[in-house]
């Protein structure tokens, strides 16, 4: 059983049919890239995992996403529950304007530790697993908005992390960090993967090539093609993907 | 050697300025922009001009410290006048109290239910409305005052006139909300959606996402609108006039008649002549109030600069 599975899933914002039948398997531990061109459903794909989509008034969504059997879009279900389980790291680095500390203990805090040790042993855990620990140890109360774009956005998944959560959903990443900030996003989630599921969405196929286990493709809202990253790259199956990957669309 | 230069000089021609033109019809709009900001500019330093030059003699007279410590204004008594400003200050600062007391809980409880509890159809419709109120003209709710509402104060607790500090207070409270709701909506919707999404990612509720994030970061923005909105109750002549009945008491009393300083320079005025004592002492009355407005306007401005800053 995959950890992940999509069935029969549709979201509209209003009357645009943004998502339409998507129906998909997604693997623990592994790191699954979604690519496709802009406007084509990849982003809100993600915010349906951890119904971010909610937060937004005219979307309404059908069908059904399970999470270890557990459907998300089932009947009494908290959906703070599902977000402190399926973490989000967004496009453009989004820490607080606050302490770098303050960024980490923000989730844990809402959710229940209270204890001053608990919380530093998680802020030292969590930068440590975000790589940037070394960088910040000794400013750990100053404002996060001193740290370079690429620190920020390590920052935020060290935040997103804190909470120790089992999926983390990458949502374009790296769009707006330069190569080398990028590089090290990059080995983050290559190493990431070994304790959480990684969904990253991505419009850069060389980054999807270089750090995805499986990839999938939409196109206009809807799945077009899910695989093996290299023989997806290598052999599509589909029509609509090679001309893709090959640049003569998109 | 012959080498001919028309070609190239040909090609860079349709970037040199066409002698004339449009360059002279450009002096003439920005000199006079710059004429008219600079009178609005001067007012500001002519009416201070005007407040300071005319209440010098007051001053001179009656002497800074008694003037602005004096207990006692009594301007017109046959035995010995009075100019003792602090009852007029405790009655400004009192009804100014009362009404932030009112005004800050409620502004601050409609922003938060405007901007991040309403239904977006029911913001669109209460919005409005409620800036609405800040353009009714300020005797229109003074008449409300006089009329409806000290006649509800006086039987709710029972007193012989309902025209106390508090019917002023209610009043200026209900002139301030708009203000208040406006500006600190504005703040709390200018803190960028990132941050409110990278709350509700980490499983943070509607509720925790205002109070942990958006009212931090939108605070200073709040906190310039609520100093707008007292300088508004401070500044307020009209209402307070008609609400409460103008006796210059030294008090904190809600329940008693209070003298504000604009009430004062508004009723006194037409009843002195120019050049008297009595005339100067108002103006000295306008410069301190001047003065308070000038000192909330500079810390409003300075909060706000802050405000601006935080998501560099």
């Amino acid at each position: 059983m995959s950890q992940i599975e999509v069935r029969d899933l549709n979201v509209w914002f209003d009357k645009n049919h943004a998502l339409k039948n998507v129906n998909m398997d997604i693997e623990g531990k592994r790191i699954t890239a979604i690519i496709g061109p802009s406007g084509c459903g990849k982003s809100t794909f993600i915010r349906t995992i951890n119904r971010m989509n909610d937060t937004i008034p005219s979307c309404s969504v059908k069908g059904s996403i399970k999470v270890d059997g557990n459907d998300l879009y089932g009947e009494d279900i908290d959906v703070t529950q599902i977000r402190k389980r399926i973490g989000m790291v967004f496009q453009k680095p989004n820490p607080f304007p606050k302490s770098i500390y303050e960024n980490i203990v923000f989730a844990p805090r809402i959710h229940g530790v209270r204890d001053r040790k608990a919380l530093d042993a998680i802020v030292e855990r969590s930068l440590r697993r975000a790589a940037l620990w070394d960088e910040v140890k000794d400013r750990l109360d100053k404002s996060a908005y001193n740290l370079s774009g690429g620190q920020q956005q390590r920052l935020c998944i060290a935040r997103a992390l804190a909470v120790e959560p089992e999926i983390v959903l990458f949502d374009e990443p790296c769009s707006a960090l330069d190569p080398i900030a990028t590089a090290k996003i990059e080995d983050l989630l290559i190493d990431l993967k070994n304790d959480y599921t990684v969904v990253i969405v991505t419009h850069n196929m060389q980054q999807a090539a270089r750090v995805a286990d499986t990839t999938a493709f939409f196109y206009l809202g809807e799945l077009i093609e899910h695989g093996d990253t290299q023989r997806l790259f290598e052999k599509p199956d589909e029509k609509l993907t090679e001309q893709y990957i090959t640049g003569r669309m998109g | 050697m012959n080498i001919d230069l028309s070609n190239m000089t040909k090609g860079l021609r349709p970037f040199r300025a066409r002698p004339g033109a449009r360059r002279e019809l450009e002096g003439l709009p920005r000199a006079l922009l710059l004429i008219i900001t600079l009178i609005s500019a001067s007012t500001l330093l002519m009416v201070a001009g005007f407040l300071i030059f005319n209440s010098v003699p007051a001053f001179r007279s009656i002497g800074l410290a008694e003037m602005l410590l004096g207990t006692s204004w009594d301007p017109t008594s046959h035995i010995r006048a009075a100019f003792g400003m602090l009852p007029l200050l405790a009655g400004t600062f009192l009804v100014s109290i009362l009404a932030s007391l009112i005004a800050i809980p409620v502004g601050i409880g409609c922003t938060i239910y405007l901007a991040e509890i309403a239904h977006p159809r029911v913001r669109a419709f209460l919005k409005p409305a409620i800036e609405l109120l800040a353009g009714i003209p300020s005797v229109v709710y003074g008449l409300f005052a006089l009329l409806i509402l000290q006649d509800w104060l006086a039987g709710i607790f029972g007193l012989s006139s309902g025209y106390v500090a508090l019917n002023g207070g209610i009043i200026l409270a209900v002139m301030m909300v708009p203000i208040m709701v406006t500006l600190s909506e504005d703040a709390i919707a200018s803190v960028p959606r990132e941050l409110r999404e990278a709350a509700y990612a980490l499983g943070a509720t509607r509720w925790e996402t205002m109070r942990s994030v958006v009212l931090p970061a939108a605070l200073s923005g709040i906190v310039a609108a609520i100093i707008l909105s007292i300088m508004r109750a401070v500044g307020e002549t009209m209402a307070v006039l008609m609400a409460v009945s103008q006796t210059p008491l030294l008090t904190l009393d809600p329940f008693s008649g209070v003298q504000t300083m604009t009430a004062t320079i508004a009723i006194e005025m037409g009843e002195t002549a120019v050049g008297s004592i009595h005339y100067s002492a108002l103006f000295a009355v306008g410069t301190v109030l001047f003065i308070i407005t000038l000192i909330m306007n500079t810390i409003a401005d300075l909060v706000m600069r802050r405000f601006s800053e935080a998501y560099q």
